[in-house]
């Protein structure tokens, strides 16, 4: 473009070195989903914030937290543990699904696609099933006191970001059987990919929080 | 980049779609940005009918005309429309449709994303007024405090709803924002060749990245506790009800530099071109603005010293020092007019009454910070004073010297210089008369949110001067609304650089063309118009004539300073 400058009349023809072209660093839309991740850190920074108030203002007067009678309600079983494992898994399968596509393997990007995306699915299914349990078993809801509320309301949240996630997967496998991607044009699938990993990491730091330290 | 910048006038697709068609589905950014425009002035006259409701209300002690209840429901709604439906809609369409002009780009990065975030404001609007029709809208405050705000109707609930969906609507800006100033900045202007409007720019939506969420985690853990049972709040469930006030005041700090740093910006863009002046210390500038923008998140429990739950040394201590890059902005503004030719144009009157009224503002506001003043004062009309020093006199007349300065490049049209002195002299001596007397009865100990007061000695009177400055300002916005009604009727008379500007929105047409340039000129110091007027002699003293070596053309200016 810029050899054609001249012909435009008062156009900067000539570069100083201080050029700064799109095609330079970071893509656009990849750029855009990082700062738009950046804005969920906070919103979940909320949450976490919310819950480290709770159980200071319990321990500082003297208080039990977990509060008394729902000690053992949040336990590292069988059921969170294997969700947790998949979730984890998932971002390697991702991250898998980036590289196939990297070096033009469509195919292989798509299947890896396919197996993150009932990976997230899963999680979503044995969330549902932790919920089923912890609401029918222990009676135990969003409106047991304090501790039940912030238990509902950061995996939930954290739960609807799945399903976020998973809708994102299934737009890239739609696209990506379409045909739409190739080893230089995949800027959508590092986009989801990076909200897949971050949606991963906060589920990290939620179940060491929820479920070890309390 | 270089593609869409130097693109030539594109032909635009002329269907048989009709002129309606053509704005409900632009996604140009300057359409956006008129059409951001134009929602907001309408919500400014929404929420300044329900000021002058309040200020009759309060015109003499007793209850006349407005029960307590209604009262409440009109400052609330005074408060939420003014803050997210004028002044922040307001900025963002200022900032849509100057920001890619002033970087040379063509378009906002995500320009449907652009649409997006503006068609959830007339929504979240509509959500907040609804609770008129539900059987009263929310009552607990613009602040939302608990418990007020746990209970009451429906109105809450929309409020909430409202709040979440204008809140989605800045992100999505911020980030097209962001992702616009790193990327689409044209060849040669870096970042801190940046106008500082575009810096201003910049650091608000780094504010609104990182603050809004917080507050909209506040808004769902609220509606919880409404709907669901929750007890985030409820000290009966073991919650916390200042916990509400640390989540909405972490939002609400940074908040007010988002309302009035792109003001800050439209001041410094203004006072150089109606000073005849480079910039007085563009580098402080923008090392200023982002260190407001930082310190505004250690600051949020200054509005919570009396709850006893916060370090008051600390943050008074960093409320203080917000002082200090404020003031390197103030002294700067003075020395860029110092010795300069000044056009008494109304875009310069905005700006000096911006400079005059929001140096009370924050002093008044500093006030605040010394912890045992902000004891005696607390929830009294010394705090609605000052809140409305620095909205009222801040971000208005910012807001209003931008239209000024930016209408002609809009339009194609100059506003009546005659008309605009009117309401300049009427909103000055209105904001004024409205909000000086309400700092004396704030020391005297009146107290905010309440519809009745004690005919105390001075009150009445105080009270009565208030309330005709209201009308005064709401006088103040005929003029506007008959000048800008009559310059749109009449013949296009301003040329492209009708105030002799420095950045690149006055190198293209006025109005500008789809896609905004044909062709871009050299930018080679943060004022690329004043280069391509003078040559690069213009920048020194005209006495010295520099010695320019040979090499980087961008060192010749360094030289030449």
């Amino acid at each position: 473009m810029t050899a054609e400058a001249p012909a435009m009349g008062m156009a900067h023809a000539e570069s100083d070195g201080h050029v700064v072209p799109s095609s330079q660093g970071i893509n656009t839309a990849l750029l855009g989903m990082l700062l738009f991740i950046g804005s969920e850190v906070m919103f979940f920074a909320g949450l976490f914030g919310a819950y480290f108030n709770a159980r200071a203002a319990a321990l500082a007067q003297g208080q039990a937290w977990p509060p008394p009678g729902l000690e053992n309600v949040i336990e590292p079983g069988i059921v969170p543990v294997l969700a947790t494992t998949i979730l984890i898994a998932s971002s390697f399968t991702m991250q898998y699904a980036l590289r196939r596509i990297g070096k033009g393997d469509r195919t292989g990007m798509n299947r890896a696609l396919a197996v993150t995306l009932i990976m997230g699915l899963t999680f979503l299914g044995m969330q549902a099933f932790d919920y089923y349990e912890l609401l029918v078993d222990h009676g135990f809801g969003i409106n047991s006191g304090i501790y039940g509320t912030l238990f509902f309301t950061m995996t939930g949240f954290h739960g609807a970001h799945v399903f976020g996630g998973v809708v994102g997967i299934t737009i890239i496998l739609l696209r990506g059987l379409a045909g739409q991607f190739s080893g230089r044009h995949h800027v959508a699938v590092e986009a989801v990919s990076a909200y897949w990993h971050f949606v991963d990491v906060v589920w990290i730091f939620l179940f060491a929080t929820l479920y070890f330290l309390k | 980049m270089a593609t869409t910048t130097l693109a030539p006038r594109a032909a635009t697709y002329q269907g048989r779609r009709s002129w309606l068609y053509g704005w409900l589905t632009t996604t140009d950014h300057k359409k956006i940005g008129a059409m951001y425009i134009f929602t907001s002035f309408l919500f400014f006259i929404a929420g300044g009918v329900m000021a002058l409701l309040i200020r009759t209300e309060l015109a003499a002690p007793g209850v006349q005309f407005v029960d307590p209840e209604t009262y409440n429901q009109l400052f609330t709604i005074h408060g939420t429309t003014m803050i997210f439906l004028f002044v922040m809609p307001m900025n963002v369409g200022l900032a849509n449709y100057i920001v890619p002009l002033q970087i040379g780009a063509a378009d906002m990065a995500f320009p449907r994303i652009n649409a997006l975030s503006f068609w959830m404001i007339p929504l979240g609007g509509l959500l907040l007024f609804s609770g008129y029709a539900v059987g009263g809208a929310a009552n607990a405050g613009w602040t939302g405090y608990v418990p007020l705000s746990a209970q009451g109707g429906a109105g809450l609930d929309l409020w909430l709803m409202s709040l979440v969906l204008l809140g989605m609507s800045s992100v999505l800006g911020a980030i097209n924002f962001l992702a616009t100033i790193f990327k689409l900045r044209a060849p040669g202007m870096t970042l801190l060749r940046m106008p500082l409007f575009v810096w201003n720019t910049l650091v608000t939506s780094v504010l609104l990245l990182f603050a809004i969420p917080v507050i909209t985690a506040g808004l769902m853990m609220l509606f919880i506790d409404r709907n669901y049972g929750g007890g985030f709040f409820d000290p009966a469930l073991g919650g916390n009800p200042v916990l509400w006030q640390h989540v909405f005041w972490f939002f609400g700090h940074p908040e007010v530099y988002i309302l009035i740093l792109p003001a800050f910006g439209i001041v410094t863009e203004i006072l150089p071109v109606f000073s005849r002046k480079p910039l007085f210390g563009y580098k402080a500038f923008v090392f200023a603005t982002a260190s407001i923008g930082a310190l505004g998140f250690s600051v949020w429990a200054h509005h919570m010293f009396t709850t006893g739950a916060v370090y008051l040394p600390f943050f008074s201590f960093f409320t203080f020092l917000i002082a200090v890059p404020t003031g390197i902005k103030f002294f700067n503004w003075l020395a860029t007019m110092w010795r300069g030719q000044l056009r008494f144009s109304t875009p310069l009157l905005y700006a000096l009454g911006f400079i005059s009224l929001f140096l009370i503002g924050g002093l008044d506001g500093a006030f605040l910070a010394v912890v045992p003043f902000d004891f005696h004062v607390q929830d009294t009309y010394w705090v609605v004073s000052h809140l409305h020093y620095v909205l009222v006199a801040g971000a208005v007349f910012g807001i209003f010297a931008g239209l000024f300065y930016w209408f002609p490049k809009m339009t194609g049209r100059m506003l009546s210089e005659r008309l605009g002195k009117w309401q300049f002299v009427l909103l000055f001596v209105g904001t004024n008369l409205t909000f000086f007397p309400q700092h004396l009865l704030g020391l005297d100990g009146m107290i905010r949110r309440i519809v009745d007061y004690a005919p105390n000695p001075g009150w009445t009177e105080l009270n009565l001067l208030s309330t005709i400055g209201a009308f005064m300002i709401a006088a103040s916005v005929v003029p506007f609304i008959w000048n800008v009604f009559t310059t749109l009727r009449g013949p296009r008379n301003a040329p492209d650089d009708p105030w002799e500007g420095n950045t690149l929105e006055w190198a293209t047409t006025s109005p500008p063309p789809p896609y905004n340039f044909d062709s871009l000129p050299p930018i080679r110091s943060e004022r690329p118009l004043f280069d391509l007027r003078h040559g690069l002699t213009g920048h020194g003293p005209a006495a010295v004539t520099p010695q320019l070596p040979a090499g980087d053309p961008a060192d010749h200016r360094e030289a030449a300073q």
